[in-house]
């Protein structure tokens, strides 16, 4: 891969960097529909595809670095206090998140509140920083997390466009559904949040039980 | 410094603004030990000790950031005493009861990375709750996340005699119990005010 080279990073024998790490995060091992990771997150800030889009990119963002950095100490974090580590770096990067956020906009910090804060212990970063960043070379962590940060924040996507298609008659503010349409005020409502996931997990199982059959 | 009385402190955190049906904070446990009601009330009296705990370092830790003013270690500080404390009811937990220790599994470090913790945290020092404030506001997290935990292992439990369609099965039924759940919590809305 194009990165691996501009990095100067041989891959390991035999296990080369294949745009397989990427592509599986998008769909395969979506780190939502088909992990349920990161679910609080998923279900807090997916009323507005906005705030969808917003959390979703700065987790995605988050997950890049810290899988990078893991993934270049890797060799010298010790076993026994390679969690403790990793959420160190993890809440550092998240610390910088939040303030980058303030700067850009002060809207939208207030809409996504504590749940910044909260990106740092997002089960999905650290699983990947556990179970992939510390097991490989930087080429294939940095694919690997773009892969889930991507497959993460469409997700998100699919969840806040749904619900404020339907609980407010807009997606990302511009109104598409016709003036008489009554808002169903429950999607936007925690409830809604829970609905929402759910149909779209069973929209999930349904496609997977087809392709079983066929 | 707030006005607000102690008892509503505990009926808002428990019961109207529930951690995990109106925040979403601490989804991971709520769907991954909610298959058997003994699990449950074990997990949720964990947490609510972890919260306990990690509310009042955390209030001790934000009036010495504020005192060296560098609120931009809040976050770092905050994380490492929640894994401190997580270790420390890790070991209590594999001493006094193995078998607890086994059936909470992988779940119980998870704690250190349940949102509804780290939330508890920093909502509090965002509403500026005082020292027994806190204290308060942390046992009714710990209440309402119990009584959200064992509320969806009871139904689970029931659930597993039912008649449901293979696809629906597993975590989508779980989420569509916890919508309907949710929906029921509104009803608290108003109380204590």
């Amino acid at each position: 891969m194009a990165a691996n080279k501009e990095l100067g990073i041989t891959p390991t024998a035999g296990a080369a960097p294949s745009t397989d790490e990427f592509i599986k995060g998008l769909w395969r091992d979506n780190p939502v529909f088909v992990q349920v990771l990161g679910m609080c997150p998923v279900l807090a800030v997916s009323n507005t595809a906005e705030n969808a889009l917003a959390m979703g990119l700065a987790t995605a963002f988050v997950l890049l670095m810290s899988n990078i950095l893991v993934s270049i100490l890797r060799d010298f974090i010790p076993k026994q206090v390679r969690i403790a580590s990793y959420i160190l770096i993890i809440a550092t990067f998240v610390t910088i998140t939040d303030y980058v956020i303030q700067a850009i906009s002060v809207d939208l910090h207030k809409s996504l509140g504590a749940f910044i804060s909260l990106i740092v212990v997002n089960c999905l970063i650290l699983s990947r920083a556990e179970a992939f960043a510390s097991k490989n070379t930087v080429g294939k962590s940095i694919l690997d997390a773009a892969g889930m940060g991507v497959g993460f924040t469409f997700a998100l996507l699919c969840l806040g466009a749904v619900r404020e298609l339907f609980g407010n008659g807009t997606i990302f503010g511009l109104g598409v559904l016709p003036d008489n349409f009554q808002e169903w005020i429950v999607m936007i409502l925690p409830a809604g949040g829970f609905f929402t996931l759910a149909l779209w997990l069973l929209i999930f199982n349904v496609m997977e039980a087809r392709k079983a059959k066929t | 410094m707030t006005n607000e009385s102690l008892s509503y402190i505990f009926i808002n955190a428990s019961l109207v603004n529930n951690f995990v049906l109106a925040y979403f904070l601490g989804i991971c446990p709520f769907l991954g030990v909610s298959g058997k009601m003994e699990t449950a009330t074990k997990m949720g009296g964990a947490v609510t000790f972890v919260m306990l705990i990690s509310s009042m370092c955390a209030y001790g830790i934000h009036q010495f950031l504020v005192a060296i003013n560098a609120p931009f270690l809040q976050l770092i500080s905050y994380i490492v005493v929640i894994a401190s404390t997580v270790q420390l009811v890790e070991m209590f937990i594999k001493k006094m009861s193995p078998t607890l220790f086994r059936a909470l599994g992988i779940f119980l470090p998870l704690i250190t990375t349940n949102c509804a913790i780290l939330g508890l945290a920093l909502f509090q020092t965002n509403k500026g709750y005082g020292f027994v404030e806190s204290f308060v506001y942390a046992l009714g997290a710990g209440a309402g996340f119990t009584l959200a935990l064992v509320l969806i292992a009871g139904l689970r439990e029931q659930l597993n005699f039912a008649d449901v369609p293979e696809v629906i099965k597993g975590t989508a039924l779980t989420l569509l119990i916890a919508g309907i759940l949710s929906l029921s919590f509104m009803g608290f809305a108003g109380l204590g005010a």
